[in-house]
């Protein structure tokens, strides 16, 4: 502490306290909340937000909701506090709190709102506070690689999860959430399954399920408060909630219940044994994040009243023990300046406190009565033996699970304080500011708290919350301490005495787990791989098409464009074919054909003279068509700029080269073959438009206004100096415009020739 | 009549594109020229063609008597010689500084903005 106060970039009294003060007044307003909701209300607020889409800003406030708004503004009260003075002197603290901020909003946004836009769009608020979040210590290359890599996955995720959340909509015909669980018949529709996956994929890959996990411990290159509120709390619990929201409506189905089952399973057996590997507190600590998320999927994949009641317990407790017990490990590395398993010990004489809130989180997390954790492991066995897919299985895996849970309790809150016999450490701990320790005292003395007296969360939180679930009332288990000597007391004492196993053998443990896994593929690597190739791919590709020749951008335009009309006309049965010359008298085919004979002269000639000359003719030609076809005006004025043009062709090219070097004009036969394609196109368009139907009901307009109306007899000139005056303003200014830039242009360059010659 | 004109508009607009595609960008601009040209055949011919009857009101009716040209598209071409005039003669100038600056008018050598990667 003495160091940091005399840090120049102290962070101000307001920056480290207008967020504590903030969040702790939003935690109130909720908390009054509680009465209302434990007596089966749900308070509503909405706002009109795109009335044309039948989209609002609509929040409900019901028992699952506001269970988890408590724990988002109570634990990011703490947090708040604590990273005050974790980050204390830190120059860039208020955008820090700023993030913090905004993703504690966006995580209430989300789980209060009621309808799928806007929980969509809380949903990517979280994802991209997170982002800057992992990001924030961005002058590290791993901590930027991480947040994208946790930005993509989420992202992706996000937006399966909007074409699933609008395909819903549409089926149930509501954007409402609460509206679209009560919607009969929604599980029978055809475009069910693919929404349910869709759903699942933005769930998944939020929640870190296997095989989208391996961000979440990636994450942990944020600093550590971050971790301990987004990475454990809060955020990845979003997908959990995603899935618990809509419980109700889904859960009878075999894919829900199978898909759930499984990867729930698979994550926390997975999990709890790469938690086993690590070496770092705090990657150890991440891995039981998966190990807890994989858990809550997997009883949510059930929907049994022990099962649902097992959930919001275990979510509860979870959050109170991971919390706390990220906050100790900030801690010890913000003392000692480590967090490796091997070089810590003997702190608790140093470090009471810390030491007494690690054990009481440690021991919830293990699962010992009298803690909440207790109750909730209880609550999860009477739940797996009861489950609907497969009791063995789901009991099973619950049982490993728990079982390294208490090893790795062991091995994350009590040997860094109760070992003997270690090294100097870099520095000499004490204990930390009390800031950083009010999170991990409050939190743990909760999980006892609650453990003592279950009563304080059963008809506030897990009764209504469970009704939710269920959908319908009083159906919550009751938490109590003691069941009777039943099948959940007696997996309690094996998952103990299996878990203080590994925790005595866990040295051997950990060295056989890491030569064994170290040779199986990791996801992580794969990702690295997917990316890099990605990135080739685009390289490759942008080698192909941007090649930096002007030519080849030429060639790609017309092929697009070549392959755009043809698809279409061939799509659209466009291409009709039409060939009448009959109507053709001899003046028109002789101007046609003199026309068409320069224009193929322009692209063969060899001379500069003979392709302005050919090009001129064309000029002239197209003119003779517009006279011949009852058009003088525009006659005239293509005759004007076909002269000017090459008037001006002719003055510019005395200061350009030849147009071919060495005086051959190659024949260039794939461009031939691109130009007489497109030229073929472009004529069976022609023939299909002239005979499809023609809309005269403007030009009619025109010709009875243009006496009537506008006092003009030659209706041409009223259309453009009248009726589109505008238009024709706007042209004129197109014209000048042109000018102008082209004199500058022209200015530039006699000055820029000057410049040379000095 | 539409059939020889829908002919027309196709070997200008060939022409056009094999100028276009051309290595020196004078040839582009002449292909630019073509391809206008094109176009505006493709909007007065998509009006339908009626030979030798201006769209106009005689002395002493209020409309046209007869069958006279479609004014529209005539309106409409108008307006696109004029903007594309515009358009070219702002591209000659471009080509004229960019041979000025560059000493070339060979498209494959303009590479300012995207110059070749070394290859060693």
């Amino acid at each position: 502490m003495g160091a940091t106060s005399e840090n120049p970039h102290q962070t101000g009294f307001l920056t480290a306290w207008v967020p504590v003060v903030l969040a702790a007044a939003i935690f109130a307003f909720f908390a009054g909340m509680i009465g209302d909701v434990s007596a089966g209300l749900a308070p509503e607020w909405s706002w009109a937000w795109l009335p044309g889409l039948d989209v609002a800003l609509a929040f409900r406030v019901d028992g699952l909701a506001l269970t988890f708004c408590l724990l988002i503004s109570g634990i990011g009260t703490l947090i708040m506090l604590y990273a005050s003075s974790y980050l204390n002197g830190h120059p860039e603290y208020g955008r820090f709190a700023l993030y913090l901020f905004s993703f504690m909003l966006a995580m209430l946004g989300v789980v209060l709102a009621d309808d799928i836009i806007a929980l969509f769009v809380f949903w990517e608020l979280t994802t991209i506070t997170s982002y800057l979040l992992i990001g924030f210590n961005n002058a590290e290359a791993k901590a930027r690689r991480n947040a994208l890599q946790a930005l993509f996955l989420t992202g992706a995720g996000a937006l399966a999860l909007l074409a699933g959340l609008i395909l819903l909509a549409s089926i149930a015909g509501s954007t409402r959430i609460s509206e679209i669980v009560q919607v009969e018949g929604l599980t029978e529709h055809r475009w069910f399954t693919g929404t349910l996956i869709l759903i699942l994929l933005g769930a998944f890959t939020k929640s870190a399920q296997i095989p989208f996990h391996f961000w979440l411990p990636n994450a942990m290159a944020a600093p550590t408060p971050v971790s301990a509120f987004l990475h454990s709390a809060t955020m990845v619990k979003a997908g959990v909630y995603l899935l618990a929201r809509f419980h109700p409506a889904f859960a009878d189905t075999s894919l829900w219940i199978w898909s759930l089952t499984l990867a729930g399973a698979a994550t926390a057996v997975w999990a709890s044994i790469l938690a086993l590997r690590q070496t770092d507190l705090k990657q150890a600590l991440a891995y039981t994040t998966l190990m807890a998320l994989g858990t809550l999927t997997l009883f949510l994949g059930q929907s049994d009243a022990y099962a649902m009641t097992g959930f919001i317990t275990f979510l509860i407790v979870h959050s109170l023990y991971k919390a706390a017990l990220f906050m100790v490990v900030g801690a010890i590395d913000h003392e000692t300046g480590t967090r490796e398993v091997a070089q810590l010990g003997g702190l608790g004489r140093l470090m009471p406190v810390t030491a007494l809130a690690a054990a009481l989180a440690a021991l919830s997390m293990a699962g010992l009565p009298p803690l909440l954790g207790f109750i909730g492991k209880e609550l999860l066995y009477a739940g797996a033996l009861d489950a609907i897919s497969a009791p063995v299985l789901v009991t099973a895996a619950a049982l490993a699970a728990n079982a390294l849970m208490v090893a790795v309790a062991g091995i994350v809150a009590l040997r860094p304080f109760w070992r003997g016999g270690v090294e100097a450490l870099p520095k000499t701990p004490h204990e930390a500011p009390w800031q950083m320790l009010a999170g991990p005292v409050i939190l743990a003395a909760l999980g006892l708290i609650f453990g003592l007296a279950p009563s304080l969360l059963q008809d506030t939180l897990v009764a209504p919350t469970v009704a939710g679930l269920l959908g319908t009332p009083d159906m919550a288990k009751t938490l109590t301490l003691w069941h009777g000597v039943n099948l959940p007391l007696l997996l309690s004492g094996a998952t103990l005495a299996l878990g203080a196993a590994i925790y005595a053998l866990h040295g051997s443990v950990r060295a056989f787990l890491i030569t064994t896994l170290s040779r199986l593929p990791a996801f992580d690597n794969g990702w690295d791989v997917l990316i890099n190739g990605l990135k080739r791919f685009a390289a490759a590709l942008t080698a192909i098409i941007q090649t930096g020749d002007l030519r080849d951008y030429m060639r790609w335009t017309f092929l697009t464009l070549l392959v755009a009309l043809v698809a279409t006309g061939l799509l659209r049965n466009a291409f009709l074919w039409h060939f009448d010359l009959s109507d053709m008298s001899f003046a028109v085919a002789a101007i046609l054909i003199i026309t068409a004979l320069a224009a193929v002269t322009a692209t063969r000639a060899t001379s500069r003279l003979m392709v302005v000359i050919a090009i001129g003719v064309v000029g002239v030609g197209v003119a003779l068509i517009f006279i011949t076809f009852g058009a003088p005006d525009v006659a005239i004025t293509q005759l004007l700029v076909e002269t000017l043009s090459v008037i001006l062709v002719a003055t510019v090219m005395l200061k350009l080269p030849r147009l071919y070097e060495g005086g051959t004009n190659p024949f260039r036969a794939g461009h031939a073959l691109i130009a007489v394609a497109l030229g073929g196109t472009m004529t069976l368009i022609m023939m299909g438009v002239v005979q499809g139907p023609l809309d005269l009901r403007l030009t009619e307009f025109f010709e009875q206004s243009a006496w009537v109306d506008a006092y003009g007899r030659n209706i041409v000139n009223v259309i453009l100096v009248d009726f589109r005056a505008l238009d024709t303003f706007g042209e004129i200014a197109v014209v000048a415009i042109a000018g102008i830039a082209a004199y500058a242009l022209l200015r530039a360059t006699s000055y820029h020739k000057k410049g040379e010659e000095k | 009549m539409e059939t020889g004109l829908a002919l027309l508009i196709g070997v200008l607009v060939a022409a056009a594109v094999y100028l276009m595609l051309a290595r020196n960008v004078m040839s582009f601009l002449f292909g630019l020229l073509l391809i206008s040209n094109a176009a505006n055949l493709a909007i007065f011919t998509s009006g339908r063609l009626t030979e030798g009857a201006p769209p106009l009101v005689p002395e002493g009716a209020d409309a046209p008597v007869g069958i006279v040209a479609n004014a529209l598209p005539q309106a409409l071409v108008l307006t696109a010689i004029v903007i594309g005039f515009g358009l070219f003669a702002f591209s000659l100038m471009l080509v004229f500084r960019a041979y000025a600056g560059l000493g070339t008018l060979n498209g494959d050598e303009m590479r300012v903005a995207e110059p070749k990667e070394d290859k060693a």
